[in-house]
């Protein structure tokens, strides 16, 4: 049955459709009818949406539909992977272009006040073409460092467009043009909180998980507290080391000149760590438990000591497993690092709390899109480094 | 294991005279406030709020769950074949939003109140099912599935009897994973204005109490613990269900 079916797919017509195509499509053909621009008289006031016909001049606005059903046709033919990829990258573009090209035709000439954000149909049809290009891209199987090559170049496209000024009359950047000091010392912290939870978490979860492995019956008890840990909602843990802290900052001398003190970063970072643990410690058990036995029966055979089995065999070939713990919080703690803000921690959550209290969508947006991008950077930089090691693990 | 079990329902009285009576603990809270500052949350019934939080997870990851195990169903269909390695992607790339940011997002759309923090709890909530549920009928044994093809089943039948069953254990710890994140995720609510315990803690953070801040996040942890233990509890005892029905059949 299943023969005559693939016989089949040359003759009949439909069968050349691209189901996932066709998804595309209708969230495409709905990005179209949707309007394309907001646009506000000011940063607070509800917006007024405006197609795609007059957020642009005539003739590049007949160009941009084009081009947009050109990348939908392509998608609802079954095309090979590089060329739905290719089409979804140019439709990107396109649409990258056309937003700035919008909102410098949108706001008038000398006016601070105008606020021009993309519309739901924009969003709309990037997701569309988000899920073209994802799908070829699942398709097609990079190897691991040709997908952190593709990220790069996104990311160094996306930089190029910041740079050129093309997104500068975008409501967006206007919130940031008008605080960028405070936006880069805010991502400082985003930085410290995320990175440095980890690597803390990092050094004390591994030999941690080590001894969890080697002394069983400390592996329960270990693991129970460290789930317990988790299950404390993050504001609370925050807001629970804020009073201890303070107490050693007043009575322990030089902890305040070290940066301790009861809010601030210390407190998120303390947080963070504990969050960070459980992850690596009960990945760092599984990988150890996973290494096959018959290796390490051989490696004592060969009269290796605890100390070099551990090093050379053990930790190497759990490494992956490991270093699978290490993304999960790494991702984890880049989303988690913005609460930090609610107790003065800092961090791009500074933006996504004042905005929501101004209901100011934009300087949200200030907040979310960078935390967004980090995380999905870390993901998949990280989700590389792991294939890599296993495919070399697997070959060695 | 009996041990275990007492300690757990002697958890889950505090708990019901903590939301109960919370005078009875003014003594012990006492100690984590400043002598002016009131030792128990005095802005509202500490059982309604609980009681509010509750129903805001169990309505997400009600549907959650409808909507991630009818996806994961789609994809692992004949029909819905196309889409599953592209929706493995998106349930991957999908974890790397933060909840802060969903639920921030949800409100210029939504407003503020309890319907943001419904829809980031729900979309959260999604991921972890849709992975298992994905998990559970994708690694079902060969032969398990061809004797039910054998005896003549229709595909409708073979989901039902067979898959959806032997697959119940591991969508339930997707469930179970997407509840104590919910647990957790819905007191960030509180800064949307959703009813929930995250309220207490905010007020805490705010004036400086951390009577307060131990209250709220007490309440969520020890509940986060318990209704983590009772669907595990269920799980294993689907698990022993269905690994005796194959045992019989074999």
């Amino acid at each position: 049955m299943s023969l005559a079916a693939s016989a089949d797919i040359e003759k009949k017509p439909w069968h050349r459709l691209d189901k996932l195509g066709v998804l595309v499509a209708i969230i495409g053909l709905a990005g179209l009818a949707l309007p394309f621009a907001l646009f506000r008289a000011n940063r607070i006031v509800p917006g007024e949406g405006i197609g795609i016909v007059g957020s642009l001049d005539d003739g590049w606005s007949i160009l941009l539909i084009a081009a947009i059903g050109a990348a939908l046709a392509t998608a609802l033919v079954r095309f090979r992977p590089i060329v739905k990829l290719a089409a979804g990258f140019l439709a990107l573009a396109v649409l990258a272009f056309a937003i700035g090209a919008a909102a410098s035709h949108l706001t008038p000439a000398d006016n601070n006040y105008a606020r021009v954000a993309p519309g739901a149909g924009f969003w709309l049809l990037l997701l569309a073409f988000s899920l073209m290009v994802t799908d070829a891209l699942t398709r097609l199987r990079l190897r691991p460092v040709w997908r952190v090559a593709l990220l790069a170049i996104v990311l160094g496209a996306i930089g190029l467009i910041l740079w050129s000024g093309l997104w500068s009359n975008l409501s967006l950047l206007k919130e940031y043009a008008s605080r960028a000091p405070a936006f880069w010392q805010e991502a400082r912290t985003h930085l410290v909180l995320a990175f440095g939870s980890v690597t803390i978490a990092t050094l004390a979860g591994i030999p941690l998980g080590i001894l969890c492995y080697r002394v069983k019956p400390l592996r329960a008890a270990v693991l129970n507290t460290l789930n317990i840990v988790q299950t404390i909602p993050s504001i609370a843990l925050f807001g629970l080391l804020i009073a201890p802290l303070a107490w050693v900052a007043a009575n322990i001398p030089g902890a305040s000149n070290i940066g301790i003190s009861g809010i601030g970063i210390a407190p998120a970072l303390i947080a963070l760590f504990a969050y960070s643990l459980l992850p690596i410690v009960s990945n760092t058990v599984v990988g150890l438990l996973g290494v096959n036995g018959q290796v390490v029966d051989a490696a004592r055979g060969m009269g290796m000591t605890d100390r070099q089995r551990l090093l050379n065999i053990e930790l190497p070939l759990a490494l992956p497993v490991i270093l699978t713990g290490i993304r999960i919080v790494l991702v984890q703690n880049i989303g988690l690092a913005t609460i930090a803000a609610l107790i003065g921690g800092g961090g791009f959550g500074v933006f996504v709390f004042q905005g929501i209290g101004q209901t100011a969508m934009d300087l949200v947006l200030l907040g979310a899109v960078p935390t967004v991008g980090l995380a999905f950077a870390a993901a998949v930089i990280l989700d590389a480094i792991v294939e890599q090691i296993s495919i070399k693990g697997r070959g060695a | 294991m009996k041990i275990g079990l007492l300690i757990r329902l002697a958890v889950f009285l505090v708990l019901v005279a903590l939301l109960i009576q919370p005078d009875l603990f003014q003594g012990f809270f006492a100690l984590f406030a400043r002598p002016t500052q009131p030792a128990i949350y005095n802005q509202g019934n500490l059982l309604d709020i609980t009681i509010s939080h509750l129903t805001i997870v169990a309505i997400a990851i009600a549907l959650s769950t409808v909507v991630a195990v009818g996806l994961a169903i789609l994809v692992t269909r004949p029909f819905g074949a196309e889409f599953l390695p592209v929706s493995r992607t998106i349930a991957n790339v999908g974890q790397t939003f933060p909840p802060v940011a969903v639920l921030a997002l949800a409100v210029p759309i939504l407003g503020f109140g309890t319907a943001p923090t419904l829809i980031a709890l729900f979309l959260y909530g999604l991921l972890p099912i849709f992975e298992n549920t994905l998990t559970g009928l994708t690694t079902l044994p060969p032969n398990v599935i061809e004797a039910a093809r054998g005896v003549g089943m229709t595909g409708r039948q073979r989901l039902m009897r067979v898959e959806l069953p032997l697959a119940l254990p591991v969508i339930l710890a997707g469930i179970r994973l997407s509840t104590v994140i919910a647990l957790a995720t819905a007191t960030i609510g509180s800064t949307v204005a959703a009813r929930t315990l995250g309220e207490v803690i905010i007020a805490g953070l705010q004036s400086g109490n951390t009577a307060f801040v131990l209250q709220g996040g007490l309440i969520v942890g020890i509940l986060a613990v318990l209704i983590y233990d009772a669907l595990a509890g269920l799980e294993r005892w689907l698990t022993a269900r269905t690994g005796q029905k194959q045992a019989a059949a074999n």
